[in-house]
């Protein structure tokens, strides 16, 4: 008896807050069954920082804030054949773009990290200094969705999605039957 | 209230404020006359002021904040003693708005929104001020300069410097000149072709005496057997909205005449309050006395203030002449006079709803329909809001009846109508035309058979291409409040759409959010595709918002502020598509990564570890 190849899922989490990977585990039990169906390559769930395979399936949380979130991005865009963005962030910036709205100043960088390091009122930074270390990545101009920066291929919104509709989702179009989704599924009011 | 002893020091320190309220009886309603005559007398509308204006007449001081702040030619900043403001329609710009604006600030030695330190100019930008036909155009104060060059703009400057007023700029014997005299020293007529109806010749209150042998019910029917629509635009019939005011049980009406003619590219109505001025107050009478009005007002947009002692010397000799006023022609029971209500530039205010509330002096904010103002208008009795060019028709047709309007033109659009032709045209002017001309006759007739690009009925109606030229000037096709703006092979279309995107930016009213932060995301899309960063998924997303805002704004600016967009969507596709960049390996090279990292790279003064290929060498 030969059994049917397991489709490879890749994930990363990119300016986000991990909420969505967790939601991930509220799939609870049905885990078991994705199992059966699916193999992760790269993801934080399995601590493998590259792609050793061309995997069928990337997710997506969270969205650019930095370059190495475009780096990974445009990574998993090219070793992924279909790339999901999941909860808010990833499709449209969500929390993080909040410093966007920092915008009739000639310095919205600046502002930001000022407020954010120095100048806010409850900010307790004894060296009065905004991190610099070589190995922080540079901050990009405004935090972008996703969609801005590579072609995606859908989106789960929520945020963070329910533990069922990222279990539906990914075992109807592991079986090839995604139709988008049941409107009270994605209701939040 | 308790009024403090603060408040009443304050009181008597402002006594011209005081005495201004008291003008108008300390009327509430009034509250955008007095704030016009404080900013007049005081070039801007202090805090103490609108404390004292709010004691004055009853108010809130954030109630009357909200109208200083509302209106565009009020405003909280002391302004120049002489505030210039320049006409920053996409026709200027074309025409030359740039050299002007460095002759301007080169001259006065301040930037554009800047006043000068002495406190004697104040250089701004304003939109259509509707003198399209003769741009560059600006206002100085209360008077209109019009086809400025560089040349000229030194020369205004040296002599305003010199001492001499914003009016002797127009003649040195001003004050003697009479007011259509004054009109036509400031502004050209450009009347290129008159029709039958308006601009030809017109005998003096013959509609208004027909009138006097009709029953009010049958100067409705007269009205309405014309076929007469409103020419301001939407349409609608002249006849069935009266008939629905006089069908309304109410101890008062109203009849009010829309003279906020904003829509960039349109001037017509300007044309026809300095020409027949007379014509339009009697159609108003006559509308007066076939909805049983006793009441009227005049809303002239604040652009056109240079019109408002035409307009008031008109109201007086009328009235002294039994015209206006208590028993008109020595008809018993025929009472009806008139107010002139000055705008204080707001595109909005030509919304009917809108137009009522900066009438009621409220911020001019439309109102929710329905009531429709035909049942519930000014104050909440049934108004007729007619257009200047619809009530200058009804004069007519009372004079020649129904039949001879109704014969000319075509089947749904009867009459004539004026179109305000503007833009890259050799003849750009007025031309009253009957219904049914093609675009591409009337270009002929302006001399703009070049053309590549026609804006019909200004930026909420539609832009052509040359392929449609023949397409029909009457409401089932193209219709228009009269806007015919002109552009030729050399003009881009994207820069254009942007432009309109940013006006309606600037003129949405802001009570709706789909109205107040969509167009502000359509402009930066627009952008988007200027500046080659436009991906295939952004011409769907310019269609979604754009149905979206049409669905969910309550008034007319945010359901056609789209069409910009969405006329040149449908008749110029490859604009667009030209502008698209496609993804290499699915990921977008609209991205720019580089200019992303500019900020960061510069901030944190070290180099990407990542992107700069040369990082570590």
């Amino acid at each position: 008896m030969t059994e049917l190849p397991k489709a490879r899922i890749a994930t990363a989490s990119l300016a986000g807050c991990f909420g969505c990977h967790m939601a991930l585990l509220d799939i609870d039990e049905r885990l078991i069954e994705l199992m059966k169906l699916v193999e992760f390559d790269r993801s934080p769930l399995t601590d493998i920082k590259t792609f050793s395979h061309r995997c069928d399936i990337g997710i997506i949380e969270g969205g650019c804030c930095n370059e190495e979130n475009v780096h990974v991005l445009r990574d998993f865009r090219r070793n992924c054949d279909i790339l999901i963005g999941i909860g808010q962030c990833a499709i449209m910036g969500g929390l993080p773009a909040m410093r966007n709205a920092i915008m009739h100043s000639d310095e919205p960088l600046r502002e930001c990290l000022e407020e954010a390091f120095i100048t806010g009122r409850y900010i307790r930074n004894t060296t009065h200094n905004i991190p610099n270390d070589p190995a922080l990545p540079l901050l990009l101009d405004e935090v972008y969705a996703c969609s801005e920066v590579v072609e995606m291929d859908y989106h789960i919104p929520g945020c963070a999605p329910t533990g069922d509709v990222i279990y539906e989702t990914l075992s109807s179009l592991l079986a090839g039957k995604f139709r988008g989704f049941e409107k009270e599924k994605i209701r939040f009011d | 209230m308790h009024v403090t002893d603060t408040q009443l020091t304050q009181a008597s320190n402002w006594p011209d404020v005081v005495g201004i309220c008291e003008t108008y009886a300390n009327d509430p309603h009034r509250m955008l006359d007095i704030l016009r005559a404080i900013q007049d007398r005081y070039r801007h509308i202090s805090q103490e002021a609108m404390e004292v204006v709010a004691r004055q007449t009853g108010l809130s001081k954030i109630a009357v904040e909200g109208v200083a702040s509302f209106y565009a030619f009020l405003s909280s900043d002391p302004k120049g003693r002489i505030t210039i403001r320049l006409c920053d329609d996409i026709v200027d710009r074309f025409a030359g708005l740039t050299e002007i604006v460095e002759a301007f600030e080169s001259e006065l030695g301040i930037r554009m929104d800047e006043t000068s330190p002495d406190g004697t100019f104040s250089l701004e930008y304003t939109p259509c001020i509707g003198m399209c036909d003769q741009a560059p155009a600006a206002m100085v104060n209360d008077v209109i300069l019009t086809h400025l060059t560089p040349e000229k703009v030194r020369e205004i400057v040296a002599r305003l410097k010199s001492g001499e007023r914003p009016e002797d700029l127009i003649s040195h014997r001003f004050d003697e000149l009479s007011p259509r005299e004054r009109a036509d020293r400031m502004v050209d007529g450009n009347i290129r072709h008159a029709g039958a109806v308006l601009l030809g010749p017109v005998p003096e209150d013959a509609g208004l005496k027909a009138s006097l042998n009709l029953t009010p019910a049958q100067i409705i029917d007269t009205v309405e057997a014309s076929g007469l629509r409103g020419c301001g635009g939407a349409g609608f019939s002249a006849g069935r909205k009266w008939r629905f005011a006089a069908e309304t049980d109410a101890e008062r009406r109203f009849i009010i005449c829309n003279a906020d003619e904003g829509e960039p590219g349109t001037f017509k109505d300007r044309v026809l309050l300095t020409e027949r001025p007379h014509l339009l107050v009697e159609g108003m009478t006559i509308a007066a006395r076939a909805v049983g009005a006793r009441e009227g007002i005049i809303y002239l947009r604040g652009e056109y203030v240079y019109l408002r002692e035409l307009i008031e010397e008109v109201l007086a000799d009328r009235r002294e002449r039994g015209l206006l006023g208590d028993r008109i022609l020595g008809e018993d029971g025929f009472d009806f006079d008139i107010r002139l209500q000055m705008g204080a530039g707001a595109y909005v205010c030509g919304e009917e709803g809108a137009l009522i509330s900066s009438c009621e002096g409220l911020p001019g904010e439309p109102k929710t329909r329905p009531p429709y103002p035909v049942t519930r208008g000014y104050l909440g009795f049934p108004t007729v809001v007619n257009n200047v060019e619809t009530l200058c028709h009804v004069a007519r047709i009372l004079d020649r009846g129904s039949k001879w309007f109704f014969g000319m033109g075509t089947e749904g659009s009867h009459g004539t109508k004026l179109f305000s032709v503007s833009g890259d045209c050799r003849n750009p002017g007025v031309y009253e035309l009957p219904y049914g001309h093609s675009v591409a006759e009337l270009l002929e007739m302006a001399g703009g058979e070049e053309a590549a690009a026609v804006l019909v009925g200004g930026p909420s109606g539609t832009m052509i291409a040359r392929d449609t030229f023949d397409r029909k000037l009457t409401f089932d096709d193209l219709a228009t409040g009269g806007a015919i703006v002109v552009f030729s092979r050399e003009r881009n279309i994207l820069e254009i759409v942007e432009y309109y995107m940013s006006f309606f930016v600037h003129e949405s009213c802001g009570y709706c959010t789909p109205c107040r932060v969509g167009n502000v995301f359509l402009q930066k899309a627009v952008g988007k595709f200027r500046k080659g960063l436009a991906n295939q998924a952004d011409i769907e997303y310019l269609r979604d918002l754009s149905a979206t805002i049409i669905e969910t704004s309550r008034c007319g600016l945010g359901m056609t502020s789209p069409n910009p967009i969405l006329s040149t969507l449908e008749n110029f596709p490859l604009v667009y598509s030209a502008m698209v960049k496609p993804s290499k390996d699915r990921t977008r090279a609209t991205f720019d990564i580089q200019s992303a990292i500019s900020d960061a790279r510069h901030l944190a003064k070290r180099r990407s570890y990542i992107f700069d290929r040369d990082f570590g060498e």
